[in-house]
């Protein structure tokens, strides 16, 4: 029934901005999904009347204004329109993190107050359930995929398939009261809350507006000539606020069309099919698509990998210079037009990027040499700087002015400014309204004026006006002679190296730093099938002689680099060692969105660290690991720790040190 | 007459509820008995592989079957499948007394299968796999097929449609397209389900669908077979070396030894029975 929401006027609300897209584009596709085998397809139109059945189907369980629901599920259409008709209905959507064990859904799903849980499937459900055995107050449970849901006791559990059917039959007796709470909303209408995934303490609950959202999108949008022909796959968190702007609030202020790939494990193949214009991934999927692609060209035969290597060379040389516009000479060219019909073309198409016109990175920063190697490609890939509580974009890049080292200039409608610590600040449309039931962190994140603490350290480039991340503002420290520590630095570098995963940098008040290294399963697993290294679990692996002497070669290579920057030339790694285990979210040692809780490793490998500044050469460790169905163990492992060479200055200091 | 007999017959062997029909503990409807053994002898020239034995399947019930190596299972799970025909004894299938069958016969009656070495075609995808386990349930002629014209355009939709719900069901969507030669033993042995699965069998017999694979995978395996019996209420006869997963997964269990039966009853009856220790632990001789 589409007729009933015809366009406001106003474009201030989510479900405002869907009755615009139904009467703009309504026979164009505005939802994709691939089930059994097959993408399926709705319209603008379609999507506009689940949803309303939907948000009539919430109404008749007796969903009221006010209200929070929880979502947890993977990328599917139906739990984008869930988070719609919540909004219809007055209420806030959740998302949740899917892959959240059940004690940290409690913690969320009791701080809102969720009375509506909308489940994935039946795994969700089951965490729902558990969580129902401390936390009071959830009321309807709704889940979308049907199976194995036969025999629970459905007195306060529905599909959502037949909450919809109950809600096109009571569209009569609901829909004039459902078209008044639509009325109702306006631009400071919540239009999601979304937990921060907090690298300290518990997660926050970031309380977004329609304006936050829409305002955010709308510029954003401009800034990147965003049109209604883009295609964007959804695959990243429901829960994380990135996924939040690209598939709810730049797809319907831009009409365009959202792909929801079948599983998380067909995702590159149902990427290649849909051939996405608009495409967004933290630098860990660049990292992990350009190992595999290292990985399958050294298993490739002698001719490709010449190929591979000559043009990549070239590439390296031209394909930057091409992509901005810059003048390159007419061999160059030819080498670069021949590379794309040999190398880069079945390239980017394997990976699923041969029509991105616009692609982004952000979350973390990107290692210099990753980032160019997709830019020489001729993909468009540019960085942006942002958190949840701005709505996502601080700054981000123009087509044109790309660089590895900066993330860009301020969005369209921010401001920014540098604190005297060197910490960035922002304000803007985007800034969120609050942090829920939290007024104390709320002051002390946002002031009066509205400027926001990113808590990052940064600075503007003179000459372009770019600015420049250096870390965390409160990771930034002092070595004991008082040089500069900023970890994220050198851990950058570090994790370039397809073997290393994950670097985990240590120096803060000490004398010299060290490191806690992470290796990459698939990379040197394959490396070790090559050199017949048997090996029978990732501890042995990772402890190997041979695989410490790679990672000594990676650190030193690095602290070459690190010794070029006189400002950080201290943060050269002296000593490091090759953890047992992958750091996991599971065991709080990363936030889900994968970034490392320094604190919480510190404290859990304090024997660790310990070892790594007396001088010890073997360190013996305990530790406790949640497997993942939620079962907690314990492995232990005697460490190997190695000393590295470094450079420059500190190569006297360390000999004056000891 | 048919049904008295298999009434009396199946009381006098083993312990089972008083009525025909029951439900089990988690929720699951057992009903009557659908395939009866009855004195089951089978030899090759001299050797008896199977000496005597009787038992009963019913109708959405897991059974299995286990036994030491050369008890002869297999042999078992063959006279099951129709693929020998016993010496003497009767093979009853759903009230009928079934004679010597061809295996699409078998497969008809709604019997399907998988191996204990995996019995696949490499070469073809994982979907064209489990489209061969459609074929008895395809109608149109070689010719319509090879032209695709009209009902076998249909039928193909209709038939990819199944296999692509059981594709989903047993997840394994991310392999659709991959040539079967290429996959892990442990994919291969649930593409082997699936294929099973889509001639939508009321009765499946699986030959040690677990053998070889590493506990991950054995879990996973559990999972399915589970599943599949709950969400489609297919009957399954099963051959399994790995106790813990039989006892866990089986509503009764028959142990073989020597050809010949020394047990049957659930998995807490047969764990106490003394015969079934002695076969597996030994007997101590003094």
């Amino acid at each position: 029934m589409p007729d009933q929401q015809a366009p406001t006027g106003e474009l201030h609300s989510v479900p405002a901005l869907l009755a615009r897209n139904v009467a703009r584009y309504g026979n164009r596709p505005a939802y994709r999904e691939k089930e059994f085998g097959i993408w399926q397809s709705w319209s603008w139109a379609e999507a506009a009347d689940e949803i309303r059945a939907l948000a009539l189907g919430l109404m008749a369980l007796g969903l009221k204004p006010g209200d929070h629901m929880a979502i947890i599920g993977r990328n599917r259409p139906a739990h984008y329109w869930g988070m719609i008709a919540a909004q219809m209905c007055g209420a806030v959507p959740v998302p949740l993190y899917q892959d959240a064990v059940a004690e940290e859904m409690a913690y969320v799903v009791e701080h809102c107050g969720a009375r509506f849980v909308l489940c994935g499937d039946q795994e969700q459900v089951d965490k729902v359930l558990e969580v129902e055995e401390t936390v009071k107050g959830i009321e309807q449970i709704l889940y979308t995929d049907r199976r194995g849901m036969r025999k629970y006791d459905h007195s306060r559990m529905n599909a959502l398939a037949d909450v919809q059917a109950e809600g096109r039959a009571a569209a009569t007796r609901l829909g004039p009261e459902l078209d008044r709470r639509i009325a109702a909303l306006d631009y400071d209408s919540t239009c999601v809350m979304l937990y921060t995934s907090g690298t300290t303490g518990k997660p926050k609950g970031v309380v977004l507006s329609n304006r936050n959202i829409i305002e955010t999108s709308k510029n954003t949008a401009g800034f990147d000539r965003l049109t209604q022909a883009e295609e964007i796959v959804a695959y990243l968190p429901m829960a994380w606020v990135g996924d939040f702007i690209f598939s709810v609030g730049q797809a319907l202020w831009s009409g365009f069309t959202v792909n929801c790939p079948e599983g998380a494990h067909t995702m590159m193949t149902d990427m290649r099919e849909i051939g996405p214009t608009y495409f967004f991934a933290p630098p860990r999927v660049f990292e992990g698509q350009l190992t595999t692609v290292m990985i399958r060209m050294e298993d490739a035969g002698r001719i490709k990998r010449w190929l591979f290597r000559h043009f990549m060379e070239v590439a390296r040389r031209v394909g930057p210079a091409l992509l901005d516009g810059r003048p390159a000479g007419l061999g160059d060219r030819l080498s670069y037009a021949l590379g794309r019909l040999f190398v880069y073309g079945p390239l980017k198409n394997t990976l699923g990027l041969s029509r991105v016109r616009v692609g982004y990175t952000a979350g973390e920063a990107i290692g210099p040499e990753i980032f160019d190697f997709y830019r020489s490609l001729g993909i468009n890939l540019k960085q942006l700087y942002g958190q949840t509580e701005a709505s996502v974009f601080i700054t981000q890049q123009p087509d044109g002015e790309v660089r590895s080292d900066t993330v860009g200039v301020p969005s369209p409608g921010v401001e920014l400014k540098i604190a005297e610590n060197g910490e960035v600040f922002y304000r803007s449309p985007g800034t969120f309204v609050a942090y829920f039931k939290n007024p104390e962190s709320t002051a002390s994140t946002k002031d009066a004026e509205g400027w926001v603490a990113t808590g990052d350290a940064g600075f503007f480039e003179d000459a372009t006006g770019h600015l420049r991340i250096i870390d965390r503002a409160k990771d930034v420290g002092k070595m004991a002679d008082g040089s500069m520590f900023a970890p994220k630095y050198v851990e950058n570098k570090l994790k370039f190296y397809p073997n290393i995963l994950e670097a985990v940098v240590i120096g803060n008040g000490r004398d010299f730093c060290t490191a806690m290294i992470n290796i990459d399963l698939n990379a040197v697993g394959n490396w070790a099938e090559r050199n017949n290294i048997a090996y029978a679990s990732y501890q042995e692996l990772a402890g190997h002689p041979q695989v410490y002497a790679t990672i000594r070669e990676h650190v030193e290579a690095v602290n070459r680099s690190v010794a070029e920057d006189p400002m950080l030339s201290g943060c050269q790694v002296h000593r490091f060692l090759v953890l047992h285990k992958e750091l996991d979210p599971d065991d709080g040692e990363m936030t889900r969105t994968r970034k490392v809780r320094r604190a919480v490793i510190n404290e859990k490998f304090a024997d660790l660290v310990a070892a790594l500044y007396d001088g010890s050469s073997s360190v013996y460790t305990e530790t406790a690991v949640t497997y993942e169905d939620g079962r907690k163990g314990r492995i232990t492992a005697t460490l190997k720790i190695e000393d590295a060479q470094v450079f420059g200055e500190a190569q006297g200091r360390k000999v004056a040190a000891e | 007459m048919t049904r008295m007999q298999t009434q009396s017959q199946s009381q006098s062997q083993a312990p089972l509820p008083a009525q025909d029909g029951h439900v089990t503990a988690d929720g699951r409807q057992i009903g009557g008995v659908m395939m009866e053994m009855k004195n089951i002898t089978l030899r090759f020239g001299g050797v008896v592989a199977i000496k005597d034995i009787s038992f009963d399947i019913r109708q959405g019930e897991i059974r299995a079957i286990i036994g030491p190596n050369g008890a002869g299972k297999s042999s078992m799970l063959n006279v099951i499948s129709g693929f020998y025909h016993p010496q003497e004894g009767e093979v009853w299938f759903k009230g009928y007394r079934r004679g010597p069958m061809k295996p699409y016969e078998v497969a008809r009656l709604g019997i399907a299968r998988t191996f204990q070495n995996i019995a696949l075609f490499d070469g073809m995808s994982v979907l064209d796999n489990i489209m061969t386990g459609r074929l008895n349930r395809m109608k149109s002629g070689f010719l319509a097929q090879a032209l695709w014209w009209g009902p076998a355009e249909r039928e193909e939709n209709l038939n990819r449609e199944a296999v692509e719900k059981i594709i989903d069901f047993l997840e394994i969507q991310n392999i659709r397209k991959t040539p079967v030669g290429r996959l892990p033993y442990g994919l291969k042995k649930r593409v082997e389900l699936a294929r099973a699965l889509a001639a939508e069998p009321q009765l499946l017999l699986l030959d040690e669908p677990m053998a070889g694979m590493n506990v991950e995978e054995k879990e996973d395996m559990s999972r399915f077979i589970l599943d599949v019996n709950d969400e489609f209420g297919t009957t399954i006869a099963l051959i399994e070396h790995d106790m813990g997963v039989v006892m866990d997964l089986s509503d009764r269990v028959v142990v073989m030894d020597y050809g010949r039966k020394i047990g049957d009853g659930t998995p807490d009856e047969v764990r106490s029975n003394q015969d079934v220790i002695d076969a597996y632990l030994g007997v101590a001789h003094d």
